[in-house]
């Protein structure tokens, strides 16, 4: 089966190029068809992934391994493991549904927008296939291009702003880690990650690459306090841009977390485990109250993201198999209502031009289903049993517990906070009177937009069901990566 | 040793001299100047393929052991010819629409060039001083070659009486190595210096001259004033001649003057080069961001680039020359494609002066605005582009050495040099169109555009697949000592 790991990479890049070559011959609808159609292939080739995985395999499976730049033992390796699976195919998935809707909202350059989502799909499984620490940076910064123009060119009034100051808080974390990778790529003389798993490191050591890589990704996922580029960014950016950076970028830290910053500096994890656990608390419970005092929509979705991020976080640094797993399924989970919650902002942007939760009141009296859509989400958003959201939120808890009360303590004052920001969200905008003429006239979901909704919902629920439908495939994966953490790599 | 194989080394020398001399003749008497123009090409092919015939791996001398045939001489040769082919199919037009398009302008580069080759090939102090007066001679009049404009005049002005000075320091320092050791040969003032009994006073002396009299020549901070007021007087086609094809001289001048002549003060100039890398990558890259001129800007970020050049020779080991050798062709690959499309904006009489002018690129020509993209990518150093392998090397080498601080600084400078690159993507992209982009807007000059674009798309392509490229440096390198 070697080879389906670059076609899940390779597919979108390449229909991508096509589409930005070919755009300017075709009429815009045609445009669309194609660029939905591309999308959706794209989508397609990711599933051989999942039918194919052997899940009783803890290592990696579908490896490629071809020499690339020979003079640094730099090599073309991809491989796949039970931690990378769900987040491609939800990359894959999330990115078609992005394309899929984007017809409603963008008028101008149809065809350069979707190329651009294509790409960065592309890289972003990229990301999170390599084996190789230059092949993962090299894709990790070019997948900020597509990125940095999508939020520049089809952004609100400030995108300037936002779309730089996202490109230069990644870059600025990303750079430290390239110290970080040549470090040990001078003590191993290899740039693979495997390679790095196993290199015995003095603490002190450890402790410096913990903090460039930690640089890094807590800028991606993000982490307080160098959280602040997200709110803006989400603000300005198109809903396609909001959904992909909420739904895939932020859980780029994450992974990254779980692939490099972890086993290959576990005993600074250990040494610097309560400053870890006491930003995440902060994120937790701070980001919340920051959260419930936004007056725009798409900023309180933001600050949630960030409170949510904070328990992916907490569960992976508490360092025990059951905040990991619940760490972990509170990413893809959070990746599937993210994205719900971005694009019915969207949705409600697309009609009334307007994301101040004051200008809305009693939406659902127009748009029911729409209405009981966005309920379902705000409750799976602030932990309702039954929901996704419920999976990650109750064994992160739980593994805090084993930890330490007062930190699980500090991590279920969320389920309060979450449920007042997003409760008192969903009475402002969906409940009550009508507040005017506009609102009383909206039209309910189109036929793409209630697809995309469903499926979302569906996905929501099965996964707070049925959660063993995430941690069978991780099950192998992550018992080989928290006995990697645990083994102390001092010699 | 016998005239032939004289001959064979410095054919490539011989030939751009009779070619020199015969445009300038022909430049009096014919006034076809588009085959000048072919003749200056053929002579660059020629010279190229007699190059290419000498052995990489074995040093050859001529003329007394004044004149060396290597692989640092075949490898920057080759790109110095390479680089001034496209300077002058990039030149072509912009001259011609300026009715500067005369002989002279081929037979002083061609004159430049045997400069250059001189300075790549020598091994001994006077073939190298009269080298570089060669070549600044014809610089100082290529810059005030548009004698019409004042700026011009003043920028050749400027670079004349600085480049004079530093040619001054540089001499001062060769006497001074001429006392102590008693020998003009670089081999052998190295043997010499070796010895204990050399008086460390005039040698220091001796050795910061030089170290100076290299770092003007380069633009590094804190010689770096000349730098900005050239780039930004001279027509936009001497600018990119400047720019590109004398640092390649430079290079080999630092390599055979720091490495080969004073190995033995490695732990002298090394901290002196270092602390000018830092200086000129953090001035360069700060001071760029207040710039409003593009032609400035580019001068600023040449000033960090060349700081990162000198943290990979800093180190002062292979690896570091081979990444500063990575580090160099890349880098004149970049200069040449961003000055190649200001000269492709600027053609229709109206210059491409402000960075605001290129607001609305993206809207009105979007091949023209990717090829923006990609240049100014690769100069900030963000992957796939080449840009990232050069910087790449460049810390890899000085990680390796054990300078991790030195590596952080130089990352966080390339951080602030992404931000002022960003911004013109920025202005390229987002920004509304202004009214002097109908102005410049379209030129139909096909064999620029096509040189531009291929030179563009290969810094995306050449940094998909960098391994040939440092394979190649890291063999010259090699070779050198």
């Amino acid at each position: 089966m070697t080879g389906i790991l670059s076609l899940a990479i390779w597919t979108p890049i390449v229909f991508g190029i096509i589409l930005l070559l070919v755009q300017d011959k075709l009429s815009t609808t045609l445009t669309y068809r194609l660029g939905n159609l591309f999308g959706f292939i794209s989508f397609l080739v990711t599933l051989p992934l999942y039918i194919y995985f052997d899940k009783g395999f803890s290592g990696f499976q579908f490896q490629e391994i071809y020499p690339w730049i020979n003079h640094f033992s730099i090599n073309y390796h991809l491989g796949l493991d039970g931690i990378s699976l769900p987040l491609v195919l939800l990359t894959s998935f999330i990115s078609w549904l992005v394309i899929f809707i984007s017809s409603n909202s963008i008028q101008r350059a149809i065809g350069f927008y979707i190329s651009a989502f294509l790409i960065l799909s592309g890289l972003m499984i990229g990301v999170f296939l390599a084996l190789d620490a230059i092949l993962y940076y090299v894709f990790w910064e070019a997948m900020l291009i597509p990125m940095f123009l999508l939020i520049g060119i089809w952004g609100g009034p400030n995108r300037v702003y936002a779309t730089i100051k996202f490109f230069l808080y990644t870059v600025l974390g990303s750079l430290l880690m390239l110290v970080a990778f040549i470090y040990l790529y001078n003590q191993t003389a290899s740039f693979a990650i495997l390679d790095f798993y196993t290199k015995p490191l003095s603490l002190n050591i450890q402790v410096l690459i913990f903090l460039a890589f930690f640089m890094a990704f807590a800028v991606k996922i993000p982490m307080w306090p160098v959280h602040t580029w997200l709110p803006d960014a989400h603000v300005e950016a198109p809903t396609g841009g909001s959904v992909i950076l909420a739904a895939i970028m932020l859980k780029l830290g994450g992974y990254s977390f779980i692939r490099f910053a972890m086993p290959i500096s576990p005993d600074a994890l250990i040494f610097l485990k309560p400053f870890l656990i006491g930003l995440s608390l902060i994120a937790i419970v701070y980001i919340a109250f920051v959260a419930i005092v936004q007056t725009d929509i798409k900023k309180l979705i933001a600050y949630s993201s960030i409170s949510h991020m904070g328990f992916v976080t907490l569960g992976l640094f508490i360092l025990n198999p059951l905040g990991f797993e619940g760490g972990y399924v509170q990413m893809i989970s959070h990746g599937f209502i993210s994205a719900a919650l971005f694009f019915a902002i969207g949705v409600l942007y697309d009609r009334m031009h307007s994301r101040n939760i004051s200008d809305y009141r009693g939406v659902i009296n127009s748009m029911p289903i729409f209405g009981s859509f966005f309920v379902l989400f705000a409750m799976a958003n602030s932990g309702l049993p039954g929901t996704s959201g419920f999976v990650g939120e109750f064994l992160v808890i739980l593994g805090a517990m084993q930890d330490h009360f007062w930190i699980a303590f500090f991590a279920s004052l969320t389920l309060i906070f979450g449920a007042t920001y997003s409760l008192w969200l969903v009475k402002r905008i969906i409940f009550g009177e009508v507040k005017n003429k506009k609102i009383a006239a909206l039209k309910d979901l189109n036929g793409k937009e209630f697809f995309v909704m469903s499926v979302l919902a569906l996905m929501t629920l099965a996964i707070g069901i049925y959660p063993a439908l995430i941690t069978d495939i991780t099950n192998q994966s992550s018992q080989m990566m928290l006995g990697l953490i645990q083994q102390s790599k001092i010699l | 040793m016998t005239l032939s194989t004289l001959l064979t080394i410095a054919v490539p020398e011989i030939i751009i001299l009779i070619a020199a001399m015969s445009v300038l003749l022909l430049g009096v008497f014919y006034k076809n100047t588009t085959s000048l123009f072919g003749i200056t090409q053929l002579t660059l092919l020629i010279a190229a393929y007699f190059t290419a015939q000498l052995p990489i791996d074995v040093k050859l001398t001529a003329f007394n052991e004044m004149f060396i045939a290597d692989s640092l001489s075949m490898f920057l040769k080759l790109l110095s010819y390479f680089a001034l082919s496209l300077v002058l199919i990039y030149s072509r037009s912009f001259l011609q629409s300026r009715n500067l398009h005369n002989g002279e302008f081929y037979a002083l580069t061609l004159f430049a060039l045997l400069g250059i080759n001189l300075i790549i090939s020598s091994c001994h102090l006077l073939s190298l001083y009269m080298g570089l007066e060669l070549l600044s001679l014809s610089l100082y009049t290529l810059v005030a070659f548009d004698r019409n404009r004042p700026e011009a005049t003043e920028a050749a002005m400027k670079y004349f009486v600085l480049g004079a000075v530093a040619s001054g320091f540089l001499l001062y320092g060769f006497s001074m190595l001429y006392g102590i050791t008693g020998s003009l040969q670089i081999a052998e003032i190295s043997s010499r210096l070796a010895d204990a009994s050399i008086n460390p006073v005039v040698l220091s002396f001796a050795l910061v001259f030089v170290v100076v009299g290299i770092a003007f020549k380069f633009g590094a901070a804190p010689f770096q004033l000349w730098v900005p007021d050239v780039y930004q007087g001279s027509a936009t086609p001497i600018t990119m001649f400047i720019g590109s094809v004398p640092k390649f001289a430079s290079v080999a001048m630092l390599i055979r003057l720091l490495f080969q002549g004073l190995d033995h003060m490695v732990l002298d100039w090394q901290a002196m080069l270092l602390i000018m890398a830092i200086v000129s990558m953090l001035f360069g890259n700060i001071t760029a961001i207040a710039q409003t001129k593009i032609k400035r800007l580019l001068a600023y970020s040449a000033i960090s680039h060349v700081g990162f050049m000198f943290l990979g020779l800093a180190t002062g080991t292979i690896t570091g020359i081979a990444s500063a050798l990575m580090y160099i062709a890349v880098y004149v690959l970049m200069t040449l494609a961003s000055f190649g499309l200001i000269i492709h904006l600027s053609n229709q009489g109206k210059e491409l002066d402000q960075i605001t002018d290129l607001s609305g690129l993206g809207k009105h020509k979007p091949w023209c605005a990717f090829l923006l993209l990609l240049i100014f990518l690769s100069l900030a150093g963000i992957p796939p582009t080449i840009g990232f392998y050069a910087k790449f090397s460049i810390i890899q080498a000085t990680i390796q050495f054990g300078w991790i601080w030195p590596a952080v600084i130089a990352v966080m400078s390339a951080l602030i040099g992404i931000f002022y690159y960003l911004r013109i993507i920025k202005i390229a992209y987002f920004d509304e169109p202004g009214k002097n982009l109908n102005q410049i807007s379209k030129s139909s000059n096909n064999e620029l555009s096509v040189t531009l674009s291929i030179n563009t798309l290969s810094l995306l392509i050449i940094g998909l697949f960098p391994s040939s490229l440092m394979d190649i440096a890291t063999l010259t390198s090699a070779l050198i000592f």
